[in-house]
């Protein structure tokens, strides 16, 4: 799925073993973005032309590619790079989002008017969409790919944090708070902020792995980042021409890129599930 | 006015608002980009100071960007949208010629997830703890991987390994099975999900009940009730079903080497191509808002809670 | 017996919760003739409902049924498998639940709702079905039945969704009928029509069973009462015996704990449990002033509401009025209004001799009145414990001690979360909050009604505390007529945004002027009238 956004209530398999696990990988992943030589067999780029499209070996562990660089320590340093696009884009998107949505919850009705107007033709938009409109004005690259996907993702967020907002503002605890006495700003930072907040960034936690799929997607393409660096996307474009001969070279940063973003969907729901009804007050 | 009418002419105001939109964003964001089109379209390293003057002016890029603007509107306005830098054909063609494809692709994909998550969910919602268990698993997982990777894998088993299907192109359904199937994996995931959980929760509201104990079967309860339930946030879905299939066109005509819509845009985007990326957005949104036009009506059919045209 | 057309010995019903098994319904026995009623009454969670569900099997997943006897028709049903069960649902036994909104399909019209029992039991060829559905709509006395059958629930008024409700579930002509709290959504003058329409399907002899949490709802209906606690029966009898010479100590104090007209202002859960205080003295004389306040919203579709409609009070100090209204009647604008939630569109409110509408913020004094709510967790912050939910009313550590004590909870309560506290306990913390800076004026916006008859007890004899205590004015915003009856000084009747008529309660209970009031009186169920009152009520 290359898709920027994904509105589902993702209602994935609550288990606890399947959380342990996500929340397992998810730390493997930040080891590997942190120290990858600590994981790393080999160097990401040590070129090796005698050992090239080499099978699985114990030497090898996801084979070699056509100039003959260890796949495994390629993935292994890739993740760096595919995490920081993740996670970058979301954040960014998470924390421009988030702000224009609760102001325009609590600003007036005509700026809260104008923000959802421009949001709706906004949203009128597959995100992919707006990430390829913005990466045709920006051109390719690890950066510019960050920030149109943080762009197609802003839309989304300024709804959802919006939406948020006005639940809590029109709560039985917000009334109560009124007739106490308590100021607007008081309770703007008491009641509403931190009861918005939280189902926001759990939508978040899910969209860091969408963001992740939708990165190695641009970098197939050829408007991600480039190569010859390390990243999950175009290590699979560049592994196609070797399908026949070499099947490792695109089925394991495949399978890592699945891995990650199951690992994020499983943290994302479980924090969701956590939230839900809580910022409503329901029972 | 009647309510329906007026209902639908403020949606088509606001649809030509976002068509209008998108142009403009589109034709300022292209426009005071860095990079020179014109250089791209020459492509050869070092040309000579006339010839890139002459393009230039046979683009009309020479003009002020108001003059442009201006241009563009009033061709959009006549149904036009300028001519391709790169294939030196007018943008209508190739988009028409396209979305033709893109079509054919999404809506086997689309019709392929729907059946498929329908059993799955119909079959899985409130029972079959087991086979319920194994359904999700794989949800998650097909929702998860990347389409490319996926078209990929199925492309080495499938066409390279048993030689099933053609790897590339277009002609006829053997063309379209990889790249439906490929597409449609994708949405089945997020599909059954949701049909699931809405179906598991109109089976838990006191309706639900009610039916049970006027001895309908379980079977009944699901087709004749909960389904029509399930379907309400299947449609709340459809502007991002809608973006998946376009997201997907891009990937999956790259990955097929199939023409369309998709493959066209990425190709301009490479190449600066800028009436074309402009006319596939246009073309997007207009496809866009009348989508939304459609589901917006369908809301009305199956809910009649909301048959009161109030906007 | 030959008659008998339910018979039930020793059902248990068991839900399993983790690895333990949890008793729902443990030994009930009772029988049901054709053209009898019997009412099963309890509070929340003391097994009544499941009992209706085991009649037709739908005791939900995770259950286990276990009975000496289940015999529905001459049918034992407790083998049954799940085919043999369909039989018996709608055609054997017809269920009704409380609120049709959400009993019935929305997505569906209500004439297939209605035909769907006869067509599941192959009683209707296709041709016939709006023929029947007509009739059984004609039966239940909905006006205009070919209209209606081609609505959608939401469509129907409250009343008339409930009665196809019923229609729904006798379609089959099942010879018996369950009725789980069929009135519980409705208001009061519906609902007292609803009952006569129970009563004829009774007279036509259909066997009831009747579900309900209220004593009065049954003693209009039943020829027969059990009592249910914790999942058995502790009293079973003829209806008028059981309200009139209650034996079990627990139908005892349920029958005390409901507000009766003859026991008005007398404590309704028993003697005070913490000691009365000495009085803060308070200044006399009116409180609030409401002067012709009117206030309207726009509906969907531009159309505009009149919530409330030039009314026209006054509030003295120590006072409790009480406003009583069906739903929509405008009692809870008037609620907003007064708290200054919302301002009124035309006319004005003025509290402690001060303008309260229209001013700014900043000029209010808003802890002189305070609020409690009808859904008390709705009311707290989801993040807070109770400590700190009333320490937000601006007060020290001490005093929501003290305050928690005041209103009878364990001052240890402060850092239970208030998730984890009963209805009853959560008013309790809502009330103590509304106290906390010492208000004059508390407005109560249907505070018991979420609540099961004995906490309600309790919680109005906190309210008649409260007003002893420190003199506080209590606003009492209620549907129910009998509550009202019970604490309040004066009343206000409301109808569609207007007050039609106010003054002291006895004199408008025992003199109703407008014919709105006194037909709100006439629907109101009394077990205390038509069976003696029991001993404790009249202090």
């Amino acid at each position: 799925m290359t898709t920027v956004l994904t509105p589902v209530t993702a209602p994935v398999a609550r288990a606890r073993p399947a959380l342990v696990l996500a929340w397992v990988g998810l730390g493997l992943l930040a080891l590997a973005a942190a120290w990858p030589a600590l994981l790393a067999t080999a160097a990401p780029d040590t070129v090796d032309p005698a050992s090239a499209l080499a099978p699985i070996s114990p030497h090898h562990p996801f084979g070699t590619d056509q100039l003959g660089r260890d796949v495994y320590s390629r993935v292994v340093y890739g993740t760096r790079m595919s995490l920081l696009i993740g996670l970058g884009a979301t954040t960014l998107a998470v924390t421009v989002g988030a702000l224009l949505g609760v102001l325009a919850a609590a600003a007036g009705r005509a700026v809260d008017e104008l923000f959802m107007r421009i949001t709706d033709i906004l949203l009128a938009f597959p995100g992919l969409l707006l990430a390829l409109l913005v990466i045709a004005v920006l051109g390719p690259g690890a950066v510019n790919t960050t920030i149109a996907l943080a762009c197609a993702a802003v839309p989304g967020y300024v709804r959802l944090a919006r939406g948020q907002a006005l639940v809590v503002r029109r709560s039985g605890y917000v009334s109560a708070a009124v007739v106490m006495g308590r100021s607007r700003v008081g309770i703007f930072f008491g009641h509403v902020l931190p009861n918005a907040l939280p189902p926001v960034l759990a939508f978040a936690a899910v969209d860091v792995g969408t963001a992740l799929m939708a990165s190695a997607s641009l970098s197939f393409l050829g408007l991600g980042a480039q190569p010859p660096a390390p990243e999950w996307g175009s290590m699979l474009a560049e592994g196609r021409d070797y399908l026949d001969s070499a099947w490792g070279l695109t089925v394991f940063p495949g399978l890592v890129v699945t891995a990650a973003v199951i690992a994020c969907y499983v943290v994302g729901a479980d924090l969701r599930a956590r939230f839900e009804g809580r910022g409503t007050g329901g029972r | 006015m009647s309510p329906a009418l007026r209902w639908l002419a403020r949606k088509l105001a606001l649809a030509v608002l976002v068509v209008l939109g998108a142009a403009t964003v589109a034709f300022a964001a292209l426009h005071l980009a860095p990079g020179d089109p014109v250089r791209a379209v020459i492509g050869t390293l070092a040309p000579s100071d006339d010839l890139v003057a002459q393009v230039r002016a046979d683009l009309d890029l020479d003009k002020p960007l108001a003059t442009q603007y201006a241009h563009m509107l009033g061709g959009l306005a006549r149904g036009d949208l300028g001519e391709s830098y790169q294939l030196r054909r007018p943008v209508v063609e190739v988009i028409v010629a396209d979305l033709g494809w893109t079509v054919q692709l999404a809506v086997a994909s689309l019709l392929l997830a729907l059946v498929v998550s329908t059993a799955l969910a119909v079959a899985t919602a409130g029972r079959r703890p087991t086979l319920r268990r194994v359904s999700i698993l794989l949800e998650l997982v097909t929702a998860s991987s990347p389409t490319f990777w996926v078209g990929t894998i199925l492309l080495a088993v499938l066409s390279f390994q048993l030689h099933l299907f053609p790897a590339a192109g277009a002609g006829g359904l053997e063309g379209l099975v990889l790249p439906a199937v490929t597409q449609a994996i994708g949405l089945v995931g997020i599909f059954t999900q949701v049909l699931r959980q809405s179906m598991e929760q109109a089976l838990d509201e006191p309706f639900a009940l009610s039916a049970r104990a006027r001895g309908t079967t379980e079977t009944a309860l699901r087709l004749r009730h909960a389904a029509r339930h399930a379907l309400i946030p299947v449609l709340t879905l459809s502007g991002w079903i809608l973006g998946a299939l376009l997201s997907g066109a891009v990937v999956v005509e790259t990955l097929f080497s199939r023409p369309g819509l998709g493959r066209t845009l990425v190709t301009a985007i490479l190449g600066r191509d800028l009436p074309v990326v402009i006319g596939v957005v246009v073309v997007a949104a207009a496809l866009f808002t009348v989508i939304n036009l459609v589901v917006d009506l369908l809301y009305r059919v199956v809910d009649p809670r909301l048959r009161e045209w109030a906007a | 017996m030959d008659d008998e057309v339910v018979s039930v010995a020793g059902l248990h019903v068991t839900y399993r919760v983790g690895r333990a098994e949890v008793f729902a319904v443990r030994g009930v026995d009772f029988h049901l003739r054709a053209g009898e009623c019997l009412a099963i009454v309890g509070e929340s969670g003391s097994g009544k409902s499941t009992v209706a569900r085991a009649l037709v099997g739908l005791t939900g997943p995770g259950a286990r049924l276990r009975s000496d006897r289940l015999v529905v028709s001459g049918q034992e049903l407790s083998r049954l498998g799940d085919r043999e069960w369909r039989r018996i649902r709608g055609a054997q036994v017809g269920l009704v639940l409380q609120d049709a909104l959400t009993a019935l399909d929305p997505l569906r019209t209500v004439g297939a709702e209605v035909a769907e029992a006869a067509r599941n039991h192959g009683l209707v060829r296709r041709g016939e079905v709006a023929r029947r559905v007509h009739r059984l709509l004609t039966d239940v006395q909905v006006p205009q039945p070919e209209l209606r059958a081609r609505q959608y629930p939401q469509q129907l008024s409250g009343g008339l969704r409930q009665r196809a409700l019923i229609a729904a579930a006798m379609a089959a002509d099942p010879p018996v009928l369950v009725a789980d709290e069929p009135t519980t959504a409705l208001d009061v003058t519906l609902q007292a029509k609803l009952l006569d329409l129970l009563a004829a399907r009774k007279a036509a002899g259909t066997a009831v069973l009747l579900i309900s949490h209220d004593l009065s709802v049954v003693a209009l209906l039943a020829d027969r009462v059990a009592v249910m606690r914790d999942g058995e029966f502790v009293e079973t009898g003829c209806t008028a015996d059981v309200l009139r010479a209650p034996e079990h100590p627990y139908t005892r104090q349920l029958l005390a704990a409901t507000p009766s007209a003859h026991a008005r202002g007398a404590r309704l859960a028993g003697p005070r449990s913490t000691p009365a205080r000495t009085r803060t003295p308070r200044p006399s004389g009116v409180l609030a002033r409401v002067r012709e306040v009117s206030k309207t919203f726009r509906g969907p579709g531009g159309a505009r509401l009149a919530a409330v409609s030039e009314v026209s009070f006054s509030l003295s100090a120590g006072e409790i009025l009480g406003v009583v209204g069906e739903s929509g009647s405008g009692k809870s604008t008037l609620a907003h209004l007064l708290l200054g939630l919302l301002e009124p569109d035309t006319g004005t409110i003025e509290l402690f001799g001060q303008p309260w509408s229209g001013v700014p913020e900043a000029r209010r004094q808003r802890g002189r009145v305070q609020w409690v709510q009808q859904d008390p967790l709705g009311s707290f912050d989801p993040r807070y414990r109770v400590g700190r939910l009333i320490a937000e009313a601006g007060v020290d550590r001490a005093r929501v001690r003290e305050l928690l004590d005041q209103v009878g909870l364990d001052p240890a309560m402060a850092d239970r979360h208030p998730r984890t506290l009963s209805g009853g306990q959560r008013q309790r913390v809502a009330i103590a909050r509304a106290l906390a800076r010492d208000p004059e004026v508390i407005v109560c916006d249907e505070p018991v009604s979420a609540l099961d008859v004995s906490v309600q007890a309790q919680i109005l004899d906190l309210f008649a505390d409260i007003r002893a205590d420190l003199g506080t004015a209590l606003v009492l915003i209620s549907h129910d007529l009998a509550v009202v009856h019970h604490v309040a000084d004066r009343v206000l009747v409301m109808r569609a945004g207007t007050v039609v008529e106010s003054g002291p309660v006895t004199e408008v209970f025992a003199r109703p002027t407008h014919p709105y009031t006194a037909q709100l009186i006439a629907a109101l169920p009394r077990p205390g009238d038509a069976y003696a009152a029991h001993p404790e009520g009249v202090a």
